[in-house]
């Protein structure tokens, strides 16, 4: 991937995001939109865990849920405003994740999986017991960013729906930039390379722990972004968003659409967002068909949905 | 000293249940090498079904029969088409996996059965015993003297039959197991044939205790993946020792410390035990091969 697909690759998703309203039925979309763009945030912090350093996370909604109920508690216990909330709560991540990083990142393969997984577990029971912060498991409301106000100040109407389909588009179009510049970056290729063999990676002089940790911070702070954009385009959040079912959800959006691809991961966002849309008709079956997806697209396309339809399409090429 | 072994009692109950469990997770990672999420869904399907059949009104024995026979048989379809088609892949893939296939099966048994709870008489009544000043369940009697036969059989079965040393030599090394006429593909089917059995049979057990709704089967995989860790991954003793160490630890810390955080105890452990000895209790060291 030369510097210039990093370019062709923003600006073809950048056009997917802008005419995509065009085909909106109804203001609900742009919620769903919304939503698509934050979970593809969280998913592309995994794809720089898993697909560029090669480790496991089944707890990062723990990160999600700290950037989350950092929005919801800062402005009202300590007063700042909630884009400063943004912020302390991807610090509390980065700082939390370098803290058990370093121990829990010796650990390969499931027990690196049972670790984080514990960890994740950890937070999501921690936000749903202390009930006198957190409201318990009914989950709390969330103070609104303000930023509308100010944009209709200006002169500039928006719903809610296309205020966060912007906001969203916005942030996840930069968060993708620097995805795919660390890509090509010198700690890119320290990381990579560690993915294909640790034992090569530190014979030719690569800090294997210290990329691994770095991987990881940078994925924390990614899924806690996302959940701080969640909770307050939600206006409300429960311990869910720390729960281990939404980690799956993450790990497998991003195994989905093809976990060393920055836009196949979007694509297993995207995906796998709007399914349980889809599936509400089916209601009850919901689970049933979520289960047969993944277990037939890791059989049948182990490299996840784009990149195997990308190699079947240059095979047909050649 | 009443309260304490109360709390002993109920943390070996528990106990023998994530044990169970555990077994079931080491009997298929040691014949596969896969971590099988879906070990807590055995739980539920022997709950299940159990009772389902029950209340149909076939005799309890049988109804137990017939779910620990069905859940077998989804145990060796969960091999034939999702595990075996998927051999040799990472382990991120496998975990998907068997993630999926838990899902899965948690999204079958909301439509075949339903989404309440439900419960099984005790099999021997619900007077409680007292034994040194504390109260115990006759069911809690079946549920711990299940899982030592249970423990007991199997031992028998690896170390007495030539089948059961086909299994360790196929857990062992694989290719060498082939070389000397060993169908590794039928070991695979009978260990998960196996787990899935031994993970029904203690949602069979289990049920009149803690009852059974088609969600349980998450929290018992972590519990018991938990316990399978904290004893050494793929060691059956080890899963014994650590099921029933992570029943006690949650039992006494419900009692004494927050019944609340009890739930967090099985993760704390595991986050200490990796730190500290990332091989469990009776875990083998391993080195990487390259």
């Amino acid at each position: 991937m030369s510097a210039n697909s990093k370019w062709v690759q923003l600006a073809v998703l950048a056009g997917i995001m802008l005419v995509l309203p065009v085909f909106f039925p109804s203001g609900y979309y742009y919620r769903v939109g919304a939503l698509v763009y934050v979970n593809a945030l969280s998913v592309i912090g995994l794809v720089i865990l898993i697909g560029y350093a090669g480790q496991i996370s089944l707890g990062h909604a723990g990160f999600a849920g700290i950037g989350a109920y950092a929005c919801a508690l800062a402005p009202v216990h300590l007063g700042i405003h909630p884009a400063l909330a943004v912020l302390l709560g991807a610090v509390i991540s980065g700082v939390l994740a370098i803290l058990i990083g370093r121990p829990i990142l010796r650990l390969k393969g499931y027990y690196l999986a049972v670790a984080t997984l514990g960890f994740g577990i950890l937070v999501s029971m921690v936000l749903s017991n202390e009930r006198g912060l957190t409201g318990g498991p009914d989950g709390m409301a969330v103070p609104d960013l303000g930023l509308r106000q100010v944009l209709r100040g200006m002169g500039l109407k928006l719903s809610g729906g296309e205020f966060w389909y912007i906001a969203n588009a916005l942030v996840l179009l930069v968060a993708i930039w620097i995805a795919l510049n660390l890509f090509h970056s010198a700690t890119g290729r320290a990381m990579r390379a560690l993915h294909g063999s640790e034992t090569a990676a530190r014979t030719v002089g690569i800090d294997v722990a210290r990329y691994k940790l770095q991987a990881f911070v940078i994925s924390a702070v990614y899924a806690s972004v996302a959940g701080s954009l969640l909770a307050l385009q939600n206006g409300f959040i429960t311990p869910d968003v720390a729960g281990f079912m939404h980690s799956v959800e993450m790990v497998t959006m991003a195994v989905l659409g093809g976990v060393g691809s920055v836009l196949g991961a979007t694509l297993g966002a995207a995906i796998l967002t709007l399914l349980p849309q889809v599936l509400t008709v089916l209601a009850d079956y919901e689970q049933l068909v979520l289960g047969l997806i993944m277990i037939l697209v890791m059989i049948f396309l182990p490299l996840g949905l784009l990149p195997s339809i990308a190699a079947r399409i240059r095979w047909r090429g050649v | 000293m009443d309260a304490f072994m109360q709390f002993i009692f109920s943390g070996l109950t528990v106990g023998a249940v994530y044990a169970l469990v555990a077994l079931g997770f080491t009997i298929i990672y040691n014949a596969s090498d896969v971590v099988n999420f879906a070990q807590g869904e055995f739980v539920m399907l022997g709950g299940m079904i159990t009772v389902f059949a029950f209340d149909a009104g076939l005799p309890l024995p049988l109804a137990a029969a017939i779910a620990i026979v069905i859940t077998a048989g989804i145990g060796v379809a969960l091999n034939k088409f999702a595990i075996e088609p998927a051999r040799g892949a990472p382990v991120v893939t496998l975990i998907i996996i068997t993630i999926g296939a838990s899902i899965l099966i948690r999204g079958a048994s909301q439509v075949v059965f339903d989404k309440q709870l439900h419960r099984l008489p005790a099999f021997s009544g619900d007077d409680p015993i007292h034994v040194l000043g504390a109260t115990l369940l006759p069911q809690s009697l079946w549920v711990i003297g299940g899982a030592i036969g249970i423990f007991i059989a199997l031992w028998l079965f690896f170390t007495r039959t030539l089948l059961g040393k086909a299994v360790l030599a196929t857990a062992n090394n694989r290719l060498a197991a082939q070389l000397v006429g060993i169908n590794t593909g039928f070991v695979m089917t009978l260990s998960f044939a196996l787990s899935a059995a031994i993970g029904a049979l203690a949602g069979v057990l289990v049920t009149p205790i803690t009852l059974v709704s088609y969600d349980v089967g998450v929290g018992l995989a972590l519990k018991g993946f938990a316990a399978a860790m904290l004893g050494g991954m793929g060691n059956p003793k080890g899963a014994l020792a650590g099921g029933l160490l992570l029943g006690l630890f949650e039992a006494l810390t419900a009692g004494y410390i927050s019944s609340q955080y009890k739930e967090a105890v099985a993760f704390i452990v595991i986050l200490a035990v990796l730190f500290v000895m990332p091989q469990g209790l009776f875990g083998a060291k391993k080195t990487e091969r390259v």
